[in-house]
């Protein structure tokens, strides 16, 4: 068993008591609630007869079904209304903050946790959605939880879970010129797996994590659970601290942030801490990874072949076969010219500021290929205004790209922006299951933002380090 | 619901069906689209729905379509069943089209939690027996299998074979604690004892509170 890591500590600061079955009952410091998974856990309360225990603890937002152009209330969609309407008067009733597009903070509930420094290190944040595992990057244990675990949270502020094993995975080495956070993690779940973290919590470390900025380790913990870990977390250090100080939690309130780094720096992994697994990766061997099927596990770096499924290990040659007969590639090929017909540059792995900045340094000046249809969804209502400060919208503008309004958008297709027939697309976001994007027959190649960009500009899957450079604004 | 009306799960008997493939996730399980909704109500009906039809809704060849399996309470699947999204929308759409217990070879880990929580054994067996179990099912429709939880065992054709149950789950359910709310909530004290010594938490949120 591990000893000394920050989940260890985190988790014992956090035990309310061992429950009768085993599992530990945890204090959740932060319930991250939206419109897809809250309502039916809100109605088994009323049927139940039970309060919110902690509305303070509690914050909402509206991401996966909010429309990304037209946003004037009543919604188009009926059931988008519907789910919205139910929300606010859910939280109205039990008097918890939420960030409707009023406000200026809506946005999908993985960015606006962090930006509005909700997020912090040494927490137990849960929200019913998978990509929990995001704010891991502070040094939180957050986790995605279903329905009836919401009800529990709203009901008594705790969480009954098992203690998971630890796998310290470390990055080590510098990673190569445009080779993002995407990359690493996509490199990690298809070294260990799409169920290789069953049963594990992910430490990310080593110099490649430690360079990266906020941002960069968000991405990677976002997609902890696309490896089949649950959560996945960093270690905070002077980054992390950096970033926390601008945020508004504790912009105005340097006492606070001092007294509580106190207890930040203390939750840390020890130095001699033991894990239950260490894996290593050179970071330096990274090149820009894409994926050739349907699972995030599926990827190869740009100028890799597709593996010929006969090579794989046994349990994955069927869905592999399954996979690239769905996105029609041929083993023995690259992905580099694979034809696209949508580029997504959005999602709560990869919709940041920084993530924006990048991709706009490789579309400006160029033009997106006539072939495609090309958006970028911000992850915040903030993440999109600061972009507009800088002029960001402007550049993919007139390349041709949509600049829309922020949500979850055509990650997963629960409002009108889907894939159409058998579409393929180039997606910055985290999941390319089939169906995902709102199409059975659409086909999601995943990939980073700059490599998004690269795809939008070429029409196909391109490697973004190879694109003429000759091209740029005179 | 109050915790002595839970009731315990310590047995599933009923006839299979079988879903083959590694890696089915929840998209599959129930599209996306189908969560445009504010209860669980009616979610069966969109089961594997994208598999189960082409574009013009005709029915494709899936087992939860075919005619022998409509009556079937017990799943039977592969590996890392249940990947991706946490939507307990996956596994209430399975129940609510009348599964009351899935034996696989692995299950992602939060589609187990929401399946326990609706009271719903995932129970786990290495690649070989599933194969056979799946086979059988094929050649035995209507034959009946007996998912024990508590003894960690399913009894199908004559033969028992031995599964296996994840602990906190086989307590949960043979002691009908599966639904935890009243019994995390009867822990008010050392819930506000924990609360407190949570340098975050602290007392000025706590006095927010009350003001509320």
């Amino acid at each position: 068993m591990s000893e000394g890591t920050l989940y260890d500590k985190v988790w014992e600061n956090h035990r309310v008591t061992t429950l009768p079955n085993g599992q530990d009952q945890l204090f959740v410091g932060l319930h991250l609630i939206h419109e897809v998974t809250s309502p039916q856990a809100f109605g088994m309360l009323r049927e139940r007869d039970i309060e919110v225990a902690r509305p303070d603890l509690t914050h909402a937002t509206v991401d996966h079904i909010v429309p990304t152009d037209a946003r004037d209330r009543p919604f188009a969609n009926d059931a988008a209304e519907e789910m919205m309407a139910e929300l606010e008067e859910n939280v109205h009733a039990a008097g918890i903050d939420f960030d409707d597009p009023t406000t200026g903070n809506q946005g999908i509930v993985h960015v606006i946790g962090p930006e509005q420094g909700l997020t912090q290190p040494g927490m137990t944040i849960v929200c019913g959605d998978s990509h929990t595992a995001t704010h891991g990057a502070f040094g939180a244990l957050a986790f995605g939880i279903g329905t009836s675990q919401i009800r529990d949270v709203l009901a008594t502020q705790t969480i009954a879970m098992d203690k998971k094993k630890v796998r310290k995975i470390e990055v080590t080495g510098e990673l190569g010129e445009c080779v993002t956070a995407k990359d690493v993690i996509l490199t990690i779940i298809r070294r260990l797996g799409t169920d290789g973290g069953v049963g594990y919590v992910y430490e990310y470390a080593g110099e490649a994590i430690e360079n990266l900025d906020m941002e960069g380790r968000m991405s990677i913990c976002n997609m902890s659970i696309e490896g089949g870990a649950r959560a996945g977390y960093v270690n905070p250090d002077e980054t992390t601290y950096e970033w926390l100080a601008e945020t508004d939690e504790f912009e105005d309130d340097l006492e606070r942030f001092e007294e509580l780094k106190a207890y930040w720096e203390s939750i840390a992994s020890d130095a001699d801490a033991e894990y239950d697994d260490v894996v290593t990766i050179d970071g330096s061997e990274i090149e820009p990874v894409v994926t050739w099927g349907t699972t995030p596990g599926q990827g190869i770096g740009i100028s890799e072949p597709i593996p010929e499924p006969d090579s794989l290990p046994a349990d994955k040659q069927e869905t592999a076969r399954r996979a690239q007969k769905h996105m029609r590639v041929e083993p023995g090929d690259t992905m580099d010219g694979y034809n696209i017909d949508v580029a997504f540059l959005g999602s709560c792995t990869n919709a940041r500021l920084p993530d924006l900045r990048a991709a706009a340094e490789i579309v400006e000046g160029r033009q997106v290929d006539e072939s495609v249809r090309a958006m970028v969804v911000p992850g915040s209502q903030r993440v999109k205004a600061a972009a507009e400060r800088e002029g960001l919208d402007d550049v993919f503008i007139e390349a041709g790209f949509d600049w829309r309004d922020a949500g979850c958008s055509m990650c997963l297709g629960m409002n009108d922006d889907q894939l159409v027939g058998d579409e393929a697309s180039a997606s910055s976001s985290n999941r390319n299951f089939v169906g995902r994007q709102g199409s059975k027959d659409g086909r999601t190649v995943l990939m980073s933002p700059v490599m998004v960009a690269a795809a939008a500009i070429e029409g196909e899957v391109t490697d973004v380090r190879e694109l003429p450079k000759a091209e740029v604004k005179a | 619901m109050t915790s002595d009306e839970i009731p315990s799960v310590e047995y599933v008997e009923g006839s299979g069906i079988p879903v083959r493939g590694n890696d089915i996730d929840t998209d599959q399980i129930i599209p996306a689209r189908f969560m445009k909704v504010v209860t669980f109500d009616g979610l069966g009906e969109f089961a594997f729905f994208d598999q189960r039809f082409d574009h013009d809704d005709n029915q494709k060849e899936h087992p939860f379509n075919d005619d022998k399996y409509q009556d079937a309470n017990v799943l039977v699947v592969n590996a890392n069943f249940g990947c991706g999204s946490s939507r307990e929308h996956a596994p209430q759409a399975l129940v609510r089209w009348g599964i009351d217990a899935i034996i696989g070879e692995s299950f992602a880990e939060i589609f187990a939690g929401n399946c326990l929580a609706l009271g719903v054994p995932t129970v786990t067996a290495d690649s070989e027996t599933i194969e056979a179990l799946q086979e059988w099912i094929e050649a035995n429709p209507d034959g009946t299998i007996e998912v024990d939880v508590a003894d960690e065992t399913v009894t199908y054709g004559g033969k028992t074979i031995d599964v296996t149950v994840n602990e906190a789950q086989r307590k949960a359910l043979v002691d009908g604690i599966w639904d935890t709310t009243a019994l995390m909530k009867s822990n008010t004290e050392a819930i506000e004892k924990t609360a407190a010594s949570l340098p975050y938490v602290g007392s000025e949120v706590n006095k927010e509170a009350a003001d509320d």
